[in-house]
This record gives C-alpha cells, structure tokens and sequence, in this order.
C-alpha cells in the first residue's frame, strides 16, 4: 500500500506484469460484468475513431452534393425503395457528407475533448478540494475563489478568452490545435468547481476520523497523510464527478459550437452532429441516433469502468 | 458554529463586492454591442447616439460605482417606497435595462414564478426521486434495480436537452398532440380545468430537467453510500442488533449526505439561474431566458445584475452547506 | 372586395394562397375571436423609436401606424394620411425641399382623443432630440423643422431638395406616438417612461392589455380604430422567443398559433413540416442579399494593430481583380439556393435586387458556375501552383484565405459548400464562425466584428428600408470606410474607394427624375458587383413565415411591417 493510484482516472488500470496486488486489482476488476464490458466498448471506440479512418477513408468533408440524404443500409430491411448505398453505410447528411466518416472524425474530437477536459476539471477539483479541507488556513481563501468561479457567467469569459488567446493560439499551434487548447481550458476551468466542494467536504469529515488521527499523532507529515489516507477514502465521489464530467464535456463543447465559440463548421464532433440534425429528427432519425449512441454508450463504459475501478481498489470489497 | 457563521457573512460582503467588480470587468472586456441585433440599416452614426443615450459613453470607473449605488441604494430605496408609501428615491434612475428601458428588478420579479415553477419543482422532484434510487441502488449493489437506475440515469444524463426536449416534443405535441408545446406564460390558475392546463404544460419540461438532477444527486448518493456501509460503524450497529432500517436509514445515510448535501447546494442557485437549453426549447421564459437573451444582446445592467444576485445565492448556499456539514458530523468544527 | 384583389395580386409573390379562402370575414368587429402569433425572437419594447430591432419594429406596428405604409409591391399606400403627397398632387415642393400631408379627418388615438398635427410634430421632436438616441434618427436625415399649418395639415422641411422625401413618419419604423402620453419623456427621460414604451397608445387595430419584456404581449381590438367593421379579431396573444423551427413547428404541426413570423430554416424541414397540412408557408422577396465581401486590405496579423486592414495595405491576394473574379465564377449559386432557401431564395449577382426600376436585370453572367474559366483565368494572372500542393500562388504568396461569417445552420452549410468549390480551383479556405452578437457588434477592441474585417472574405447579408436604394449605395464612398479613425465605424466595409463612384454616388442625391435615378442605381450596382467583384452577391433572399390555414387575409409583405394588415386578418369559418 505505498503507492496507491492518484485520483487522476487511469483508465487502462493494468500493466501486464506489476507486483501481486495489481495482480488482485485486476481480478476484481475482472470480476465486474459491466466494467468488463465497459473497458471492451472504450476500447472498441477508441480504435473505431483512430484506426477506422485509415480503413474507411472517405474524407469527412468531403461533399457530394447529389449524394445527399442516402439513408443507412439497414433501412432496405423496412423499405425496399429506400435510397441506400453500400458506399455510404450510415448514410449521408443533407450536404451529402458520409456520416459514418463524420462520426469518426468527430468521435476523435469529442473524445479528445471529452477526456482532456475531464481530467483537468477532476485534477484542479481534487487538488483545490483537498488542500481546502485540510489545510484550514487556505479553505477560506480557496473556498471564496471557488465561489468567485461559480459566480462568473460562462458566455463572457469565454468570448474573453476568445478574444484574448485565440489570435496567439492559433499562431503557435495552428488552427485546429489552438482551438482545441482554448476549448478544454475553457471547459475545464469552469467545471471543477462542483468536484472541489464535494472533495473538500468529505476531507474535512476524514481528517478527523481516528485512522487521521492516529497517523498525525504518529508524525507522519501531512503530503503523505494526503496520499496515503485522504485520497484513497475520496475516490468514489471523485470517480463520480469523473464519469459525469466527461459527459458534460461533450455536450457542452457542441453548446460551444452552436454559439460560434467551438471548433470552425467543418470540424464535425459528436455533439454538433447531434445538435444539427435535431432540426431532421423525424425525417432521418438515424442522423441523431448514430452520435447520441455514441456520446450514451461511451459515457455509459466510462460509469461502469468507474464502478469497476472502485471496487477493485477498495480492499475491504476485494477478495469478498 | 453561530460565531462562524456571523465571521463568514462578514467575510462574504467584501467576497461579493470583489466578485461584482469581476464580473463587471468581464462584461466590460468581453467583446459584445447591444447595437448588435439593430438592423444593419441603421447607419453607424446613429448607433454611436444610442449607445451614448445608454450610457456607454462614459468609463468603466463611472458605471462600475453608478450600479452598485444603483444596486444597493436605489433599488432598497425604491422598494421601501412601494411598500411604505414613502418617496426616499424620488427622481434616482433606477437600474435599466438596454433592451427593455425597463427596470431590471421589474422583469426579473416578472420572471422569478415561471422559473420557480418549473424550474424549482423539476428539482425537488428530481432529488426526491434520486435520493431513494441512490439509497436502494447502493444497498442492494447490482441487483437488477440497481443496474437499471444507473441504466438509465446515465443514459439519460449524457443526452443533450437539446434533444430530449425536440424528442419529447415530437413524440408527444407533433404525433400524439397530448401536450402543448408551448409553455403558455400567461396562464392564471384559478381553478381545477387551468390547474390541469398549468399541469399538463409542465410536464415535459418539468421531465427533462428533473433526469438530469436525478441522474447527478442518486450517483453520488449510491457511491457516499457504498463508501459508508462498509464501514466497520456498520458492522457494529448491525452486532448491536440494530434493525437495518435504523441502520440503514439513521446511521449510514447520515453519514452519506455530505457530498449529496454539497451537490444539491450547488444545485439551487442553479434553479434561480434557471435552465438555458430547456427553457428556450419549451419557450418557458423564465430567468434562464431572460439571461441568455441579455447575454446576446450584451444588455450589461440585466446581465450583471442576474449574474451578481446568483453569486449571493451561491455564497449563501455554500455557507448553509458549510453549516449543514457540521450538524450531520459534528466532528467538524470550523473554529 | 379589396382584400379580394389584394390576395389575388399577392398570389404569385406569396407562394400560394389557396383562393377558397379568399371569403370574406363578416365585417363585424371582434367576430373571428382570438388570434395567436408566434415571432421566434421576443420583442423588448414597443417603441420602435427606442429599439431598432426588427421584432420591436414589427410587434409595435400593430398599435401604432405611420402616415404611410409600403404595400406588397412595395407601392406606398396613405394609411393616417389622406393621399400621398407628390410633385403632381402639389403635396411636394417644386425644388423638393418640402413636403405637405393631410390627415384623414376624424382619426381617434386609442384613448379617445383625436389625432392631430401637434402629434406629428411631437413625434418628430422626439425622435429628433439630441439626447435621445432615436434608432430611427436617420429617417429624419435633412429635416430642419416639421410644422403644423392646421389641426389636420403637417408640413416637413428640409434643408437640401430631397429626391425621396418619404422618409419622416413613413414605414413600420416611423410611425407617429401620442403627444400626450409622451410629453414627459424626451431625450434623456426616454428610459423613464415604461409604462407608455410598454404599452403605447396608437391609431393602429389593437391596444395592448399587458405586455411582458422579451416574453409575451396581450391586444385586444381598438375600440376607437377607424374603421368600424374591423379588426376581425377581438384578441391577440403576441409569444415571443424560441427558436425558428419551434416556431415553424407551432404553426405548421401542431397548430397551436396561427401565425409564425422569418421561418430561417432549410427548405427540407420547411417542407416535412408543411407536409403536416396544418398551416401554409408562404414566401416573398424584398432587398436582402446573402452576399461574400472582399477584404481589398490587408487583414495578416503581422501588421501592427491600427494599421490591419486599412487602406494603407492592400490585399496581397484580392486586390488582384482576377482573383475575385475567378473566386465567383467558381460559386454555383443555384446550388446554395437549393441547399439553403429553395423557394424563398434566387440565386442573383445584383447588390440591388429589387424594386425592378432600380435593378441592374442585364447582371446575370455570374448566375452559371464557371470552373474552367475561373482556372483559365488564374492560370492567365500568374496563379499557378509551383509547389504542388494543390494550391496556387503566385511570387511565394499561397491562395489562402480566411472566409468568416455569423453562426447560423444555413451560413455553415453555405461555407462548407463554397470551401469546396474554391477547392476546385486550387484555393484553399480557413473558415471561422463568430457569434452573431459578436459579429455584428460595433465592439472596436473585437477583432471579430464584420466591421474590422480581420478576414479575407465575409458572408452576411443586408438589404434597406422601403424601396429607395439611395443611401445603402453611398454607403461605399471612400470616406465611409471603417479605419481606427472611425473606431472602426462604417458601413464601407470593403475599404472599397474610387473616386469615380463617389462622383456619381454624389449626382444621384441631387438627381430627381426618377428613370435617371433608375440608371445611376444600377450603374452604381455594376461597379461595385460586375465590374469589380468587391462585392459577390449570392442569394437574393426571400422571406418565409407560415400561417395557419385557417388563418385569412395574410399578405406577405417584404417593404414594411409582415403585420402591416392585420386589421384585415380573419378566421376562416369551416
């Protein structure tokens, strides 16, 4: 028990070859149905958007105009006159774009968006909420900045920061990169709030449990009664506000892009497919069917991978 | 605690005037015109007159001061006239609105019952039912009701409002013409047949915001539980011979409601901002509305005085939470 | 039977108006009950002269009215005046610096008392006051004085001959107030009167029972309205807010209104709603023109601030006329109008496309996509592509640009397209999208506004009030161009400058014969469309608003308020 994993979610928690415990982590983890099968179907995502578009390599972009709203091939199973076409299996958007190539391409954004934001709203939620419940003297100043934050309406900040970053993003890193930057900054910055209080809360109650007690009455220094002790005892709310954090990520960057501070209109993602093919829902419901899966079942993996995790880290469940 | 918490609401007077000064700040750098959805027809020069008739022309040092007398002078003034019939803020502009040219305080007191309404109550139903989910989610750890309700409030927190609202609508105002689409603002309710009306109008609204809420509450409630019945205090009420009512309900979930308490906390100034998407999509006109429609129309006055009224709430309900913490574990002490 | 004739004339520019509806109400006031009408955007005020936004300008012209009003056909039509006053008529000066309107005798404001020229002249005062800020101040450019000769006759002075004096109290965005309800509330005491900037007294069909900001408006007939038989309704229930397609959907699926106001969404989902058979869209053009502007400055970040995008730079690649040319010839327009507006759109390559005496209609080489020869013609201008990488250049200068536009479904669609049509030709395009809020706000610290044009091209689009194109074509003289000077103000904002066009622009604000007007408007259009591709106009963009079809008497109407007859509104009986 010297190194007990940080907060930070690791998702593939497993090296092949670790010392014994590990060993036990992973056959709890094992264990768990729904984690299992969580850890198949983030793996299978991951890969679906990395390697699938080197497989299917029709370019999202790409328009073909009189190629327009091909609907997906299972739809011959309920309408043999469907317009259908093996070259475009999911079908096409009403500029004639493949969907299948979009929800590649906007499966690596979202995801991308997704996990980065998460892990740096859950990283400052864990470290603000932490050093606030411990330390009494920093809570006030802490607790007062967290408050600040929460006051401060989202829209402006970010056309500040828009209009401060953009230009010299976009200088050093690009378009695209410089963009993505500002966006999970943005998303991450205002969203570890809820995270800190929940953290802080819980340390404050801990740390006057006895076990906390006892290892301070023992001298051991407060870093490692904080690693050792504290974090290990906050993980399920963090696991939580993890697998929620995510999903908010990806559905509030395509708010982003519907208010013209997301990514340029060619750049497709999960959330701003969804949100443009509302508009056709009843016409082509496969349009909002094929990202809202995508945003569901990913978030859905994450939850039961957090589930998973936790009981396999926690020693009083493992071994049961 | 008592001298906690008068130290803490001392301490929140210069926290809130530091937040309105950033906030203001922010409203003042960020790029936006309330000239911006004139028409294009009208010419440059005549824009320039009308952001000076609203009082644009002057700097941040001069407006910055002149709202908050406005704020919290004015306003306090003028409300102790209608009330006690006296003249204090005779001839003192309140604060006005860019849109509307209206006072801002009118408007949101216009806006406060819709929000309330449906806002309000999509909450407390969303945390009443969250709150047992998570208890027997937790206690009854994968069994199918357990597997179900994580089912389910997952699906239902990672699906956009944007489009639960347009699916609930199309499925229930366009194909089956159940329920209205359009959330009627003027509604009375004065008997049974409007009563049903109001019923009927919030349903869908009132169905969206409540599986986010319960979605977020019962996934904290279930993991603080989980954390806390195995917990060796369990083991031992259990040994005493304790019902597991009592011990379930009395000690366990006790024990549990700190980081619930801190969410639902955090969840209330929420409901006075109320619910952007969903408002909008239902046409509920609540604050919500009234926010975003400001927000794009850079109306500063309306904005900044929304945003600071929801930083008061914010810091008040963190400091009930804070106080809150210490009453269900008295082991924390503040002093 | 003039409402008859009105929907029959209006037949072919409103898409279709099925003529079995064309009954007649039975001229009872209040008879057809209760009207409900849906605008996506929530009006904020009720005077028109405190807001300038089209939802204020719409929702208030329904209880307050103008002299005069631009029908369908955009012919002016005397509403509170007698007859539009002319050179012929002896209404208008001779030397055109004055003009005489009579008022119809025996006109009640909705409070019971009557309406005189004293309101007139207070409405002007009003809207004049320095300390103000009229929105609708520049309807009144060049009026020194505005007087009252009886109770019934107005007289408006100006200061220079104007060629079209129809501008003070004429339109949806000048109509008159009462004198007496705002007495108390000019230039600077304007906020303070909210009681009467929410609930104005008009001449119009309805009055307002009770108004709430940005939300909803309840009317009911106007006791005192002129005409006895009307309005058909008794009460009006005005909802604002949403968005288009709620909007779209109320009228046309759900039926639950009976009027939704600028349905901005694609014609595909205008259509499966439609199919619904609950309400009729129907569609009409006016002056807007979705059009890409040419930055001829140089917008590169590398220019220290105060010097981008000025005059003292000019466009590296664009202000190569060649390069213009070919980036239009590459547009298939008919393309755009299909994907973005079908019926309510016509591809065109005029800036003013309407009325038909002032449109260039000789103008339509650009309306067939060329892609050959936007090549030939790069090819022959020294762009070719030396590196291989697919795109041109020329002296080490790459074909990039930067195209940036308002966010909006239809304006992202349209530069997904255009990239690749500019792709074709080896011009490769960076898009960016920017709030509208942002976009069009003069904000001068923004490098977003459309104003400071920090981009190669733009797309939005504009259009003018009534029917005179006069001051949307001076707005491209020299001195209108946005610089740091300005603070970044001005409608030129292609920094377009010719002293040959500024010339002329000058003769037509002297020029009164109206077939002369005719022929400086469109070559003043050509200029700035044809001959110089400064402007690239796209789509000639129509209005479409749907009603319901039990919903009579609508007539589309582009030059003035779309409520501008809702006093002749009625409920088909079954």
């Amino acid at each position: 028990m010297t190194d007990l994993p940080q907060p930070a979610v690791a998702v593939v928690p497993v090296p092949a070859k670790v010392r014994n415990q590990w060993w036990d982590v992973w056959a709890q983890f094992r264990s768990h149905k729904g984690a299992v099968f969580g850890l198949g179907f983030l793996i299978f995502i991951t890969l679906f958007v990395t390697i699938g578009p080197w497989l299917w390599t029709v370019e999202p972009g790409k328009l073909d105009i009189r190629n327009k709203d091909v609907r997906p091939i299972y739809q011959v199973l309920f309408d043999s006159n469907a317009n259908v076409s093996w070259n475009h299996p999911m079908g096409t958007d009403n500029l004639g774009r493949d969907i299948m190539a979009n929800i590649m391409q906007g499966g690596r954004i979202s995801l991308a968006v997704g996990w980065t934001a998460m892990v740096l709203a859950v990283f400052i939620g864990t470290l603000v909420g932490v050093l606030a419940g411990y330390f009494r003297k920093a809570d006030g100043l802490l607790m007062r900045f967290t408050d600040l934050v929460l006051a401060l309406p989202l829209l402006p900040l970010l056309l500040v920061m828009m209009l401060l970053f953009r230009d010299p993003l976009r200088a050093s890193f690009g378009p695209e990169n410089g963009i993505f930057i500002l966006i999970v900054v943005g998303i991450g910055i205002t969203s570890w709030m809820q995270t800190a209080r929940i953290v802080r809360g819980d340390v404050m109650a801990l740390k006057e449990r006895e076990f906390v007690l006892a290892a301070r009455s023992i001298g051991t220094p407060s870093r490692r009664i904080i690693t050792r002790h504290l974090l290990p005892n906050v993980l399920s709310p963090i696991m939580v506000s993890a697998t929620l954090g995510l999903a908010t990520a990806i559905i509030t960057e395509s708010a982003l892009s519907f208010l013209g501070l997301g990514f340029p209109s060619d750049f497709p993602t999960w959330g701003k497919i969804l949100f443009d093919s509302v508009d056709r829902m009843t016409a082509f419901p496969e349009r909002v069917i094929w990202p809202g899966l995508a945003i569901s079942l990913t978030v859905l993996a994450v939850n039961y991978i957090g589930d998973g995790l936790r009981d396999a880290l926690d020693p009083k469940i493992r071994g049961l | 605690m008592l001298i906690y918490t008068f130290r803490r609401l001392l301490i929140s007077i210069p926290t809130l005037l530091f937040i309105a000064f950033v906030i203001f700040m922010l409203l003042e750098l960020a790029p936006g015109d309330p000239m911006a959805q004139m028409p294009l027809t009208i010419p440059p020069e005549v824009k320039e007159k009308m952001r000076i008739a609203l009082g644009l022309g002057e700097p941040w040092y001069v407006r910055f001061p002149l709202w908050l007398k406005q704020f919290f002078i004015v306003e306090p003034q003028y409300w102790i006239d209608s009330t006690f019939g006296t003249n204090f803020a005779d001839g003192k502009q309140r604060i006005i609105s860019f849109q509307s040219r209206s006072p801002v305080f009118d408007t949101i007191a216009q806006r406060l019952p819709q929000t309330l309404w449906v806002v309000g109550m999509s909450y407390v139903v969303g945390v009443l039912i969250a709150l047992p989910i998570g208890i027997i989610s937790a206690y009854r750890q994968y069994s199918v009701f357990d597997q179900a309700g994580t089912f389910v409030s997952m699906i239902g927190f990672s699906v956009p409002p944007f489009f639960s609202g347009v699916l609930l609508i199309v499925i229930f105002s366009v194909q089956l013409g159940w329920l209205p689409s359009i959330y009627d603002t003027t509604l009375v309710v004065r008997d049974w047949a409007t009563f049903k009306q109001q019923m009927l109008q919030m349903v869908m609204p009132v169905m969206v915001l409540a599986l986010q809420t319960t979605a977020t509450v019962s996934r904290y409630m279930r993991a603080s539980m989980l954390d806390n019945l195995s917990q060796d205090y369990v083991r031992t009420a259990r040994a005493k011979g304790m019902t597991e009512s009592v011990v379930v309900l009395k000690h366990v979930l006790r024990n549990s409601m700190i980081p619930v308490v801190t969410v639902i906390a955090l969840g209330i100034p929420a409901i006075f901002g109320g619910a952007i998407i969903t408002e909008q999509i239902f046409k509920v006109n609540g604050l919500g509305q009234l926010l975003i429609l400001a927000l794009q129309g850079s109306d500063i006055p309306m904005v900044m005085t929304i945003t600071f009224l929801l930083a008061v709430l914010i810091v008040v309900m963190n400091l009930i939470a804070d106080v809150l913490y210490g009453i269900l574990d008295p082991r924390i002490r503040y002093d | 039977m003039k409402l008859k004739t009105a929907l029959m004339g209006a037949a072919a520019a409103v898409a279709f108006t099925p003529l079995a509806y064309a009954q007649e109400h039975d001229g009872v006031r209040g008879s057809s009950g209760h009207l409900n009408i849906i605008y996506w955007q929530a009006p904020s005020i009720l005077n028109p002269f405190l807001s300038g936004g089209t939802k204020d300008v719409e929702a208030s012209s329904i209880i307050l009215e103008p002299l005069a009003r631009y029908d369908e056909t955009g012919a002016l039509i005397p509403f509170l005046a007698e007859e539009i006053p002319t050179v012929e008529n002896g209404g208008v000066a001779e030397d055109l610096t004055s003009i005489t309107w009579k008022l119809k005798e025996g006109l009640l404001w909705s409070d019971g008392t009557p309406v005189t020229s004293a309101d007139a002249v207070f409405t002007a005062e009003y809207c004049m006051h320095p300390e103000g800020g009229c929105a609708q101040l520049s309807k009144y450019n060049g009026v020194t004085s505005v007087e009252a000769v009886d109770d019934l006759t107005i007289q408006i002075n100006f200061a220079t001959p104007q060629p079209n004096p129809y501008g003070p109290l004429v339109g949806g965005q000048s109509p008159m107030i009462q004198a007496a309800q705002f007495a108390d509330c000019l230039g600077a005491r304007a906020p303070e009167c909210t009681e009467a900037n929410f609930g104005p007294i008009g001449t119009g069909p309805f009055v307002v029972t009770d108004f709430r900001t940005n939300d909803v408006i309840q009317l009911e007939a106007n006791p005192n309205y002129r005409d006895a038989s009307k309005p058909a309704f008794a009460t009006v229930t005005f909802k604002g807010g949403g968005d288009a397609t709620a909007a779209g959907r109320a009228v046309l699926e759900t039926g639950e209104f009976d009027y939704a106001w600028n349905l901005q969404l694609a014609p595909d989902v205008i259509d499966s709603m439609a199919a619904a058979g609950v309400g009729t869209p129907v569609s009409a053009f006016g002056t807007l023109v979705e059009r890409i502007e040419m930055n001829l400055t140089d917008p590169s970040p590398s220019l220290p601030e105060g010097e981008r995008s000025t005059a003292m730079h000019p466009h590296p690649i664009l202000s190569d006329e060649a390069v213009r040319r070919a980036l239009s010839m590459a547009i298939d327009r008919e393309l755009l109008v299909e994907v973005g507006y079908g019926q309510a759109g016509r591809a065109t390559c005029n800036l003013v496309p309407g009325p038909e005496i002032y449109a260039s209609v000789d103008n339509t080489d650009c309306l067939l996509q060329d892609i050959e020869g936007a090549i030939a013609l790069l090819e022959e201008a020294g762009w070719t592509d030396t590196n291989g990488n697919g795109i041109r250049d020329k002296d080490g200068m790459e074909l990039r640009l930067l195209f940036q536009t308002s966010t909006n479904a239809v304006r992202q669609d349209f530069q997904a397209l255009i990239k690749d049509m500019w792709d074709q030709i080896g011009v490769e395009t960076e898009l960016r999208n920017v709030d509208a809020s942002v976009f069009f706000g003069g904000d001068p610290g923004s490098p977003d506004t459309f104003e400071k044009f920090y981009a190669d091209v733009e797309m939005y689009a504009n259009n003018f009030d009534g029917t005179d194109p006069q001051s949307y074509l001076a707005a491209y003289t020299c001195d209108k161009a946005p610089r740091p000077a300005t603070q970044w103000q001005g409608e030129n904002i292609n920094r377009f400058c010719d002293p040959e066009y500024d010339a002329l622009v000058a003769e037509l604000q002297q020029t009164a014969d109206i077939a002369e007007r005719s022929r400086i408007a469109r070559a003043l259009n050509d200029m700035l469309t044809k001959d110089t591709m400064t402007i690239v106009p796209l789509v000639d963009r129509g209005r479409v608003s749907a009603h319901a079809n039990s919903l009579g008497g609508v007539v589309l109407n582009t030059w003035d308020s779309e409520l501008w007859n809702v006093a002749d509104w009625y409920r088909i009986s079954e």
